[in-house]
C-alpha cells in the first residue's frame, strides 16, 4: 500500500499519452468486434430485408415493402407440409435421443463395467461420421430388414447421429455434479429413483435443455441423412434445396426469416432457464 | 453400555491394495468416537462403510443388533454430514432439511416444524427460506448438521466436519458440536486428521495407521500413554531418542541415552534392552545453576529458540548430537529474556514419571 504513495504522480504529458494509447486500443478492439459481428450477421440481415422486398429478383436497390411473400408462403401447401414434417422429425428425434441418451449417460456415469471406454467411444463415433455414411449404411440396413422409407426412418437416422450430442453433454454435467449430492440423498432415505427425480434431474436440467435444443436444431436442418432415408415426404431443408434449382425465391427468404425468429425465441427461452438455474447455485 | 455399532473383522481390498485390514471395533450408545489418522489410513473408508456408501470386502457391520452389511444407505438408521456438506443447491435451507422427512412420508406442515426445530438447535432460526449459495461456509455447515440430525438417527457420522472452516470458527464449532452431542444423546462418529480436534471433542479416539487400528483409548490415554512412537508423534510432539536399558528394579528402569543416564517409572517396560525413549517437550524443563540436587538430567547446548506467543520452543543439541525440544509456557511477567539463548550450555530435567519407553520397531 505504501508503494502507490511513494510513486511520484506521472507528469501530465505522459499521462495524456497513456490515455491516448488506451483510447486507441479500445477503439481498435471495438472495430474488430464490429467486423466479426458484421461477418456473422450481415447475411441474415440481408435475408430478412429481401423477404420484405417488393421484387422477385434479389437486386439493389430495393423497390418497395411488401408482406406478400409471407402470404404466398402460407398458401403454399407443399412448403407448409415440409415445415410440418421438419417439426415432426426434429421433435420426435429429439425426444427419442433424450430417452435413449440420458439413461446411457447415467449408466456411463454410475456403473463400472468391462468395455466402458469402448462403449463411450462407440457412442461418440456417429457424430464424427459424415452424414452421407450414416445415411447410406442406414438405408442399406432398412432395405435389408424390409422397412419402408418414411419420416419415421428419418427420425431413427437422426436419433443415432444425435445420441452422441446428448450423451456427451449430459455425461459432462453428471461428471461435474459432486458425488456427495446423490450420496446425501440416499443417506436421507431416498431410493435410486427418488434420488434421480429430486436431486440429479434438477441439477442436470440445463444440460438437458441445451442438448435438447441443439439436437432439435441439428435435426431440423439436416440434409444428407434425410436425403437417403426419407420416402415421399420432404422436410423443409430438402424442399428448399429442391426449389433452389429454380433459383432463390423471396418466399424462401420469408421462410428463413421465420426460422431465424423461431431460433431467437428458443435461445431466449434457454437463456431464461439457464439464468434462473444459475441463481440456484454458486 | 450396549454396543450400538459393531464392526467385525472388516477388511477392504482394492485389487491387491489393502485399504483396511481386520478392523474390530465396538461403539457404545451415546459415545463421541473419533477416527483419527493421516490421509489414506482408511478412516474415511471405515466411516463410509458404516454409512453404507462402501462395502467391506470381508466382515460384518452390526447396527443395534441387526446385520446391515448389505443394506443400502437409505435403509440404515444412520445419517452422515458430508465433508463438502452436500447441500442440494436447488433447494432452500428448509427444503434441504425437510428432504429426509419427506422421504419418510412426513407431511409438509410437520416437516417444516421439525426443520425449524433443527435450525433452532444449530442456532440458525431465521434462515429457513434462504438458498444454500447465499450462506457462508459456517452457516452451510450448520444447515448440513441440521439436515443430518432432523431424522433423529441412532448414529451421526461426521466426515471431516470442520476442515473447511477457518481456525477461529473451527474452535468455536468444536465446542458447539460437543454441546449438540450432549443435548441429543445420540452416538457421534467423527473422522478427522486434526489431533487437537480429536482430543477436544471425543470421549474415545481410534488412531489409525495404514488400515490398522494403532491405538484405541480416551484422549488422555493417547496423550499420556501412547502405545507406539507413531501415536506419540501423531498426537502432539514427542522427543524420541534411542536408548539402552541398563538396570531394571523396583525403583524404576534406568536407560542410557548417548552416554547420559535417565530414570523412568514407566510401567510398560520393553523386554529388549534396546528401546526408544519418549518425552513430551512441555514435560521437560531447564535447570538454573542452583538446582544442583536434580539427578534426572540431560546436558546439551541450545541451538534454536522459536517463539509461539504463549510458549517458547527451545531446541537443544544433546552431547550425542541428537536434538531435544523443550516447550516452556510464557506466563504473565515471565520474560523471554530469562530463557536460555542459542549457544548456552543447559541442563534439562525430566521427571521419571514423564519418560515413556517403546520397543524398537513398534
Amino acid at each position: 500500500m505504501t508503494a502507490s504513495t511513494t510513486n511520484p504522480p506521472l507528469p501530465t504529458k505522459r499521462r495524456n499519452r497513456v490515455a491516448r494509447t488506451r483510447l486507441a486500443a479500445d477503439s481498435g478492439f471495438v472495430v474488430i468486434v464490429s467486423l466479426v459481428m458484421a461477418f456473422l450477421y450481415t447475411p441474415i440481415l440481408i435475408l430478412v430485408i429481401y423477404s420484405f422486398n417488393d421484387n422477385r429478383t434479389l437486386t439493389w436497390p430495393l423497390s418497395g415493402f411488401t408482406t406478400s411473400w409471407y402470404e404466398k408462403l402460407f398458401s403454399n401447401d407443399q412448403l407448409l407440409t415440409a415445415i410440418g414434417n421438419s417439426f415432426y422429425v426434429a421433435s420426435c428425434s429429439t425426444v427419442l435421443t433424450l430417452l435413449v441418451g440420458v439413461p446411457a449417460a447415467l449408466a456411463l456415469h454410475r456403473f463400472k463395467f468391462p468395455g466402458k471406454t469402448v462403449f463411450r467411444r462407440l457412442l461418440l463415433l456417429p457424430i464424427a461420421l459424415p452424414g452421407i455414411v450414416t445415411g447410406i449404411s442406414m438405408l442399406n440396413m432398412f432395405k435389408m430388414f424390409g422397412f419402408n422409407l418414411s419420416l419415421e426412418t428419418v427420425i431413427i437416422g437422426h436419433a443415432t447421429a444425435l445420441l452422441a450430442v446428448v450423451v456427451t453433454q449430459v455425461f459432462a454435467r453428471l461428471q461435474r455434479l459432486p458425488k456427495s449430492l446423490s450420496e446425501a440423498s440416499s443417506d436421507l432415505g431416498a431410493g435410486p429413483l427418488q434420488t434421480f427425480i429430486y436431486v440429479t434431474l434438477p441439477n442436470i436440467r440445463t444440460a438437458l435443455i441445451g442438448a435438447g435444443l441443439l439436437s432439435f436444431v441439428l435435426s431440423f436442418d439436416e440434409i444428407p441423412v434425410t436425403f437417403f432415408l426419407t420416402g415421399r415426404d420432404n422436410t423443409l431443408p430438402m424442399y428448399i434445396y429442391s426449389t433452389m434449382r429454380r433459383g432463390v425465391t423471396p418466399e424462401i427468404n420469408a421462410v428463413g426469416t421465420l426460422i431465424v425468429l423461431t431460433s431467437l425465441v428458443l435461445i431466449a427461452v434457454s437463456v431464461i432457464f439457464t439464468v434462473r438455474d444459475k441463481t440456484g447455485r454458486e | 453400555m450396549p454396543a450400538i455399532i459393531e464392526l467385525r473383522q472388516i477388511s477392504k481390498h482394492y485389487g491387491s491394495v489393502i485399504g483396511i485390514e481386520h478392523v474390530e471395533l465396538s461403539v457404545e450408545d451415546g459415545e463421541f468416537l473419533t477416527l483419527l489418522g493421516p490421509s489414506g489410513c482408511g478412516k474415511s473408508t471405515l466411516l463410509r462403510m458404516i454409512g453404507g456408501f462402501e462395502e467391506p470386502t470381508t466382515g460384518q457391520i452390526i447396527l443395534s443388533g441387526q446385520d446391515v452389511t448389505d443394506l443400502p444407505p437409505q435403509k440404515r438408521n444412520v445419517n452422515m454430514m458430508f465433508q463438502d456438506y452436500a447441500l442440494f443447491p436447488h433447494m432452500t435451507v428448509g427444503q434441504n432439511i425437510a428432504y429426509g422427512l419427506k422421504m419418510r412420508g412426513i407431511g409438509k406442515v410437520e416437516a417444516r416444524q421439525k426443520a425449524e426445530g433443527a435450525l433452532d438447535l444449530v442456532s440458525m432460526p431465521d434462515k429457513i427460506d434462504q438458498m444454500p449459495h447465499q450462506m457462508s461456509g459456517g452457516q452451510r455447515q450448520r444447515v448440513a448438521l441440521a439436515r443430518a440430525i432432523v431424522r433423529e438417527p441412532k448414529v451421526l457420522l461426521l466426515d471431516e466436519p470442520l476442515s473447511a472452516l477457518d481456525a477461529n470458527l473451527r474452535e468455536q464449532m468444536q465446542i458447539e458440536l460437543k454441546h449438540i452431542h450432549d443435548k441429543l444423546g445420540i452416538t457421534f462418529i467423527m473422522v478427522t486428521h486434526d489431533q487437537t480436534e480429536a482430543l477436544v471433542m471425543s470421549d474415545r479416539v481410534i488412531v489409525m495407521e495404514s488400515g490398522l487400528i494403532a491405538q484405541d483409548g480416551t484422549p488422555e490415554d493417547l496423550y499420556e500413554r501412547p502405545a507406539t512412537p507413531y501415536v506419540a508423534n501423531f498426537i502432539g510432539t514427542t522427543n524420541l531418542l534411542p536408548g539402552q536399558i541398563t538396570a531394571r528394579n523396583e525403583v524404576g528402569t534406568r536407560v542410557e541415552i548417548g552416554g547420559q543416564s535417565l530414570l523412568t517409572h514407566y510401567e510398560k517396560v520393553p523386554a529388549q534392552d534396546s528401546v526408544q525413549v519418549g518425552t513430551r517437550p512441555e514435560k521437560a524443563r531447564f535447570l538454573s545453576g542452583e538446582d544442583a540436587e536434580e539427578d534426572n538430567t540431560l546436558l546439551g547446548c541450545v541451538v534454536e529458540c522459536i517463539y509461539h506467543g504463549n510458549s517458547l520452543r527451545t531446541t537443544v543439541r544433546l552431547n550425542d548430537e541428537q536434538n531435544f525440544h523443550v516447550d516452556a509456557m510464557l506466563p504473565m511477567g515471565m520474560a523471554r529474556a530469562a530463557s536460555p539463548k542459542p549457544g548456552d550450555e543447559v541442563r534439562i530435567a525430566v521427571d521419571p514419571d514423564n519418560i515413556l519407553m517403546f520397543e524398537i520397531g513398534s
